[in-house]
């Protein structure tokens, strides 16, 4: 069941086009990757789906019906360009944000001190915005986002300016919030995370959608049915085995243990280059090589 | 708590809390009070100097005459820090020479032609004040009119019940036969500072309303907040509560200013005032005997307390309500421009283009303003504190003369709904505004953004 959907949205500006038919479809209680180069137009899309501009075509749908505006309030929107007032204190701040979301004083309060309390952000409550580092202005953030529960977040860019100690924090509770029932959509260039967190993605380009679905199908998609083998015995021996009926791609003495890459064509199996295999060396470990979403992205980019 | 209260209360506190609130807060009755009280300070400061006016008469023959025989000796009493000494068979060409050296501060030359010529000649090596000049002239005029009609052989009994001094009172006649002491001046006064105060406050807090807008908008803090309330509740809740802001500024400005001017007169005049309708000026006969000491203070006293006498001829709960009003209606009118504006640019330079149209009625009102001061029932003053960009100062002005009621109600009735009007354009400008980047901002683009339909 999807929670959210987003069908051929069109957004044109003075002289370009920032959208052009894109297509999103979000699982409930999937993360969800919008990845694509700077200017590809992630943050036009986040954009359109917290309603702060209006797409000139296409339609947004929330839990099977056409979006409300009432709906914006069960988002939790991270902005890329971090908004708190710089002269205000972080507690005082942290507690308006949250009543203006609706939770009441005593519960506001008891969830910062939750949050404060688990960031170890204690401290901060009585200094002013300003006197923060870009990082903890960010987690000060994150809490006020995601304080009041909502059931889709929105993160623009959510690991930028955190050091890989906080970013681990970070993609913990993200984790955490999608096991608790929440769903994600977050934008990134940062390829790894994307692997750890994601279920589906899609991959914008140019104002145009290159790929769209769940990340496993999608490697899947990109594989080329390439098999790494790490053995006992000659070089030699294996290129005697396969006896060109497989590419081999490389093959090469690795101290006592070496590597082969062999490509298998549409028509054969791994059974089949592994019964060839086992009469001639001694497999140490056999498996197929599936691309990394960086691969993916760069190859998939340069193509279009 | 509503939202739309909390964003009040935000706007109220952050503010009220800064130590440039409280500064203004105390400076603002300082400087009003000082504008009151100093200029009558000053002019008692003034002649701490201790003067010594030497006084010389010259005889029928033009010589001088002596000690003896001075005729005007003791008739210009003497004040704190003004003292006549009459010198007898003193040349009048030797003071003169002498006066530059001497701790004289003037000579005071009264020829023997006084009476039919009635001058009277002041040698002086600076320019006397005003004070000194009216304090012997009046006193010289008293005596020699008085020494004319004892002449004329009248008793100095009847003269003393002739004695009549005219007080000039206007009094200005309204429809329903009720009357009303005629202060212009202080009238004039009081309608000046309170339109020029109420158009500071108009611009002041209203460029605060469109910085702040300005700095959610740039912060991107806006699409974060628009998520939890609509565009036009984040809009009012930072009107009203600078507007909060305004008045409570506005509040302490009035308890101060009363309280600073009170302990003033406390410490300037001393705790008993006298009335002063028991200093009305006294006869030559009395004031040659009254010892200087005991007559000084009072005579500087009266003009300060006359005038305090005189405030309280002006109907101070009408206009502070009237101030509070326009005030209230001036700022939202102006205020939800200045939103509107600030929504629309990305940052503070790119506003110029859109502050003129609302500056100018502005200045226009302060120039009207000058001409209601003093014309405050004619046809210009009435229109344009009827028109509701400039009625707020106009009419403001207008007030301590007391306006018709009609014409007030009207000027407010207008006034109220133009801000109906005003409020409900800003709104849509505003909705569009706030959440719109890098587009350089035109009038068309607005007039675009007015007539969106959501």
């Amino acid at each position: 069941m999807e929670l959210f959907n987003a069908i051929g949205i069109e957004k044109r500006y003075a002289n370009h086009l920032a959208l052009n038919n894109v297509s999103i479809h979000v699982p409930k209680g999937s993360i969800y990757g919008l990845l694509g180069p700077n200017g590809a137009g992630k943050t036009t899309l986040i954009r359109i789906i917290n309603q702060i501009t209006a797409p000139d075509k296409g339609e947004l749908i929330y839990n099977g019906r056409k979006f409300k505006a009432e709906d914006i309030y069960n988002i939790g929107y991270l902005p890329e360009e971090r908004g708190l007032y710089k002269k205000m204190k972080v507690g005082e701040q942290a507690l308006y944000l949250a009543r203006l979301k609706g939770i009441p004083k005593q519960e506001a309060m008891k969830r910062l001190h939750y949050w404060f309390n688990k960031f170890e952000m204690q401290a901060w409550w009585n200094k002013k915005v300003e006197e923060l580092s870009k990082g903890m202005q960010q987690k000060v953030q994150f809490i006020v986002t995601i304080l009041h529960e909502p059931g889709l977040l929105i993160f623009d860019e959510p690991f930028s300016g955190f050091d890989p100690i906080n970013t681990r924090l970070l993609k913990q509770e993200i984790l955490n919030l999608r096991d608790k029932g929440a769903t994600v959509i977050f934008s990134t260039h940062n390829m790894e995370s994307v692997e750890e967190l994601c279920d589906h993605i899609t991959l914008i380009n140019k104002s145009e959608t290159l790929l769209e679905g769940k990340i496993n199908d999608i490697r899947q998609e990109y594989k080329s049915n390439i098999f790494e083998i790490q053995y006992i015995g000659l070089p030699e021996n294996l290129e005697h085995a396969i006896n060109n009926s497989f590419e081999v791609l490389e093959n090469k003495s690795e101290r006592e243990i070496n590597l082969a890459k062999i490509k298998i064509d549409d028509k054969k199996s791994s059974n089949e280059l592994l019964s060839k295999l086992i009469p001639h060396v001694q497999i140490k470990s056999f498996k197929e090589l599936i691309p990394g979403m960086n691969e993916i992205f760069i190859k998939a980019v340069e193509a279009s | 708590m509503s939202k739309i209260s909390l964003i009040i209360a935000r706007e109220y506190m952050t503010r009220v809390r800064k130590k440039s609130f409280l500064i203004m807060s105390i400076l603002g009755p300082i400087l009003f009070a000082a504008l009151m009280v100093v200029p009558v300070w000053l002019s008692q400061v003034e002649d701490k100097e201790e003067k010594i006016i030497a006084v010389i008469e010259y005889s029928e023959n033009n010589q001088p005459v002596p000690d003896s025989l001075m005729m005007f000796k003791g008739v210009i009493p003497d004040k704190e820090y003004l003292r006549f000494e009459y010198l007898g068979n003193t040349r009048l060409e030797d003071m003169k020479l002498a006066l530059p050296q001497s701790d004289y501060y003037a000579v005071l030359f009264i020829p023997h032609n006084v009476y039919t010529s009635e001058t009277v000649e002041f040698y002086t090596k600076k320019q006397p004040s005003l004070g000194i000049e009216s304090h012997i002239t009046r006193s010289l005029e008293k005596y020699i009119q008085d020494t004319k009609l004892i002449k004329k052989n009248i008793p100095v009994d009847v003269l003393a019940s002739v004695q009549t001094n005219i007080n000039f009172k206007t009094i200005k006649l309204e429809k329903g036969g009720y009357q009303e002491q005629n202060l212009q001046n202080l009238k004039r006064g009081v309608g000046y500072g309170a339109a020029f105060l109420l158009y500071f406050f108009i611009f002041f807090f209203g460029a605060q309303v469109m910085r702040g807008v300005i700095e959610e908008k740039t912060n991107r803090i806006v699409e974060v907040i628009v998520s939890s309330v609509k565009p036009f509740q984040l809009m009012m809740g930072k009107i009203v509560g600078i507007g909060l802001v305004g008045l409570t500024q506005f509040l302490f400005w009035v308890i101060f200013t009363f309280a600073l001017t009170t302990a003033a007169q406390h410490f300037v005049l001393g705790p008993e005032v006298p009335p002063a309708e028991q200093l009305a000026p006294k006869s030559i006969f009395e004031a040659g005997n009254v010892p200087a000491d005991q007559i000084t203070p009072q005579t500087s006293n009266a003009e300060f307390s006359g005038f305090l006498d005189d405030l309280k001829g002006v109907n101070f709960i009408v206009i502070i309500g009237s101030f509070l009003f326009y005030f209230m209606g001036g700022y939202l009118l102006y205020g939800s421009f200045f939103a509107a504006i600030g929504s629309a640019v990305d940052n503070e330079a790119d506003t110029q283009q859109f502050m003129l149209p609302v500056t100018i009625p502005l200045i226009i009102s302060i120039l009207v303003m000058v001409n209601a001061i003093t014309n405050p029932e004619g046809e210009i003053a009435f229109w344009f504190s009827v028109i509701p960009l400039t009625s707020p100062v106009v009419m403001m002005a207008r007030i301590p003369f007391g306006v018709p009621w009609t014409e007030v109600l009207t000027s407010m009735v207008v006034l109220v709904i133009t801000i109906i009007g005003s409020v409900w354009l800003a709104g849509k400008i505003y909705r569009t505004g706030i959440l719109m980047y890098g587009k350089k901002v035109s009038y068309k683009e607005i007039w675009k953004w007015i007539r969106f339909k959501y």
